[in-house]
């Protein structure tokens, strides 16, 4: 089968270069995530055609949008994709509902056909009362859901969404990325989300690609992702620790000279990751069973659902900072503050190892 | 040079934000910054004082015109011809102005635009040079032995000086730079995204610009017509050196008032209160029908 979407994106401006693979089939929902100045927002204006890339080439449904080596660069007009921004940027001039028939009548359609067809995805996305007021006049859900109309309303067959869900209030939030995962299920095309909000990607997407500098640092399903992350800034999205080494039996020694203690044997380079929670925090140092234990001293205390969350700053042993989730009455157990000193202890079989 | 923003005669081209307000402006009538409620004297005073420059000369001319006389000057033969040739002249000026200065505009606001502060030097020097001088130059291009005047005549037969055609190509001379800053200034205030949120719906550039450029920018395009057309009503200096001062074809109001005051000063101020009332309607008019749409 031929991916609906096929991109090889190079960009180069100033000092950064982005340089992806994007491939998307037809009906698949792939999130791009990564922190700020990765090259999300790059990859997707060039994507649309906003942008010109300097190397590489783009195909949309079969058909060759842009290719750095023939010079071909088709023209946002020209390619048939959809685009929901980021603030939505709904023409404040037209109504609603004139926004959404927008992209039929500009490519030709009767404008009482457009906007019978512009009604129509109104009522779709549950706000066909809505199509004689102003933008300004709306909610913020509300523009997200006329956005979405707006963009699907051309019939496209790659779909781009820029951080569609950032502009929302908490609660609307949620409400909003249910119904996004709604039509997005609905929609047959190739869909590509931006966004540095994991769990948004996770809910929303088929497939996570993690971009840095960018650059692809990790993709595969969110569980996959979540599960076994493997850059510093991944493993912080999905709320885990990370760590680096090479395994010699039962051991994964760290750059640092010190080491992990596993419950299985390993070799080669690894990432060792354990969940926050999976850290046990002692003032003096425990004995007994096989457990990795460190010293270190805490760096900060914030409440975290219903634990508490703390960042141990210097692990010499580990050349990194440790996460632990405890209990508050622990935390006042054991008179924890920040630059208190501590040892953190990981039960063995509660480490996860995988190559690197 | 001082940016295009900071000229004062442009202060009530100041372009209405073209982006979308997340909410209805707030309520005025609440005084909600308490820490700004009292003017500190040290503002008021002078601020006071340039209101009251502005103010006492109308207020004088209102005074010191005779009322009394205003039917027979009136019903006089220059002032009513002054003022249709006035108006017509301007109006069609402004017309033209529109036509290509929102164009100069667009190409001016144009992201990376090579030379454009060169460019923009070049289009403000018409708002400093004093008129007389651009009625001067204005004549050596088109006068009949100017550089397009003479082949112009010799193919045609036709000059323009001392024609209507004149005064009009005098009052855009004046009139465009007041509309291509404001414009421009709109343009580059407003959010250029919506453009591009546009051509990804599939419209092609010129679609872009005028179904959503043109409206975003519409009350900028509005203040700056307005503020041509007055310009252009008020011209006088390019105009009678490049027009001429002929009764009926280029004797414009402002022609009328100058000469009206070396023989008959009552009916002179007669004549400015009448240009006066005409650019305020008008002005209060535009006003009502575009830029309060927003």
């Amino acid at each position: 089968m031929v991916a609906e979407l096929f991109a090889q994106l190079g960009v180069r401006r100033g000092d950064f270069t982005l340089d992806l693979e994007l491939e998307i089939g037809a009906g698949e929902v792939v999130a791009l995530l990564g922190p700020n100045g990765a090259g999300k927002s790059t990859a997707l204006r060039a994507l649309a055609g906003l942008l010109q890339i300097s190397s590489g080439r783009i195909t949309v449904g079969g058909q060759v949008v842009a290719d750095a080596a023939s010079t071909i660069h088709r023209a946002p007009h020209e390619r048939p994709i959809g685009v929901v921004f980021q603030d939505y940027l709904l023409f404040p001039h037209l109504t609603v509902l004139d926004n959404v028939a927008f992209g039929p009548l500009v490519r030709g359609m009767d404008k009482q056909e457009a906007r019978r067809q512009a009604a129509l995805l109104l009522e779709r996305v549950g706000i066909a009362d809505l199509g004689k007021s102003k933008p300004q006049a709306i909610s913020g859900g509300q523009a997200q859901r006329v956005a979405l109309a707006r963009a699907l309303a051309t019939n496209p067959r790659l779909l781009l969404l820029d951080e569609p869900l950032a502009a929302l209030d908490a609660k609307t939030h949620l409400l909003v990325r249910a119904e996004v995962r709604r039509h997005l299920a609905d929609f047959s095309g190739a869909t590509l989300l931006v966004t540095h909000d994991p769990i948004d990607a996770s809910v929303l997407a088929d497939r996570l690609i993690v971009i840095e500098d960018g650059r692809v640092v990790q993709q595969g399903t969110p569980l996959q992702v979540a599960r076994r992350p493997r850059t510093d800034y991944v493993a912080r999205l999905v709320g885990l620790n990370l760590l680096t080494g090479s395994g010699r039996g039962h051991r994964v020694l760290l750059p640092s000279g010190g080491a992990v203690e596993l419950a299985e044997p390993v070799s080669g380079d690894v990432y060792v990751a354990f969940r926050p929670a999976a850290v046990s925090l002692f003032v003096h140092r425990p004995d007994g069973s096989p457990r990795n234990v460190w010293a270190g001293r805490i760096a900060a205390l914030e409440p975290h659902g219903e634990g508490v969350r703390v960042e141990i700053g210097e692990v010499p042993d580990c050349s990194s900072s440790i996460l632990a989730e405890i209990t508050p009455s622990a935390v006042a157990d054991l008179d924890l503050r920040a630059g208190s000193e501590v040892w953190a202890a990981v039960k063995a079989s509660d480490i996860e190892v995988y190559a690197a | 040079m001082p940016s295009p923003d900071a000229e004062p005669t442009l202060a009530d081209a100041k372009p209405a934000t073209t982006r979308a307000p997340a909410n209805r402006a707030p309520d005025n009538r609440v005084n909600n910054r308490p820490w700004q409620s009292g003017i500190p004297l040290l503002l008021a005073a002078p601020a006071g004082l340039a209101l009251l420059f502005l103010i006492l000369p109308l207020v004088g001319l209102l005074v010191r015109a005779p009322w009394t006389d205003a039917a027979a000057v009136l019903a006089g033969p220059g002032a009513l011809q002054a003022l249709k040739l006035s108006v017509i002249t301007a109006t069609i000026s402004m017309i033209i102005v529109l036509i290509i200065g929102v164009p100069l505009a667009w190409v001016l606001a144009r992201p990376g635009l090579r030379g454009a502060s060169l460019l923009r030097a070049l289009i403000t020097i018409p708002l400093v040079l004093p008129p007389v001088v651009g009625g001067v130059a204005l004549f050596t291009v088109l006068g009949r032995a100017g550089l397009l005047g003479r082949p112009l005549y010799r193919l045609t037969g036709f000059a323009f000086p001392f024609t209507p055609y004149a005064v009009i190509l005098a009052q855009v001379f004046v009139a465009l730079p007041f509309l291509v800053l404001s414009v421009e200034g709109a343009l580059r205030a407003s959010d250029r995204r919506y453009e591009e949120a546009a051509s990804t719906l599939g419209a092609r550039p010129v679609t872009v610009f005028r179904r959503i450029t043109l409206p975003l920018i519409g009350p900028g395009i509005a203040a700056g017509a307005v503020l041509a057309w007055a310009r252009a009503l008020g011209e006088f200096g390019a105009t009678i050196t490049f027009a001429g001062n002929f009764p009926g074809t280029t004797r414009t109001m402002p022609l009328e008032v100058y000469l009206a005051l070396e023989t008959d000063p009552g009916s002179a101020l007669l004549l400015s209160v009448l240009l006066l009332g005409v650019s305020v309607a008008v002005l209060a008019l535009l006003r009502e029908r575009w830029v309060s749409r927003w």
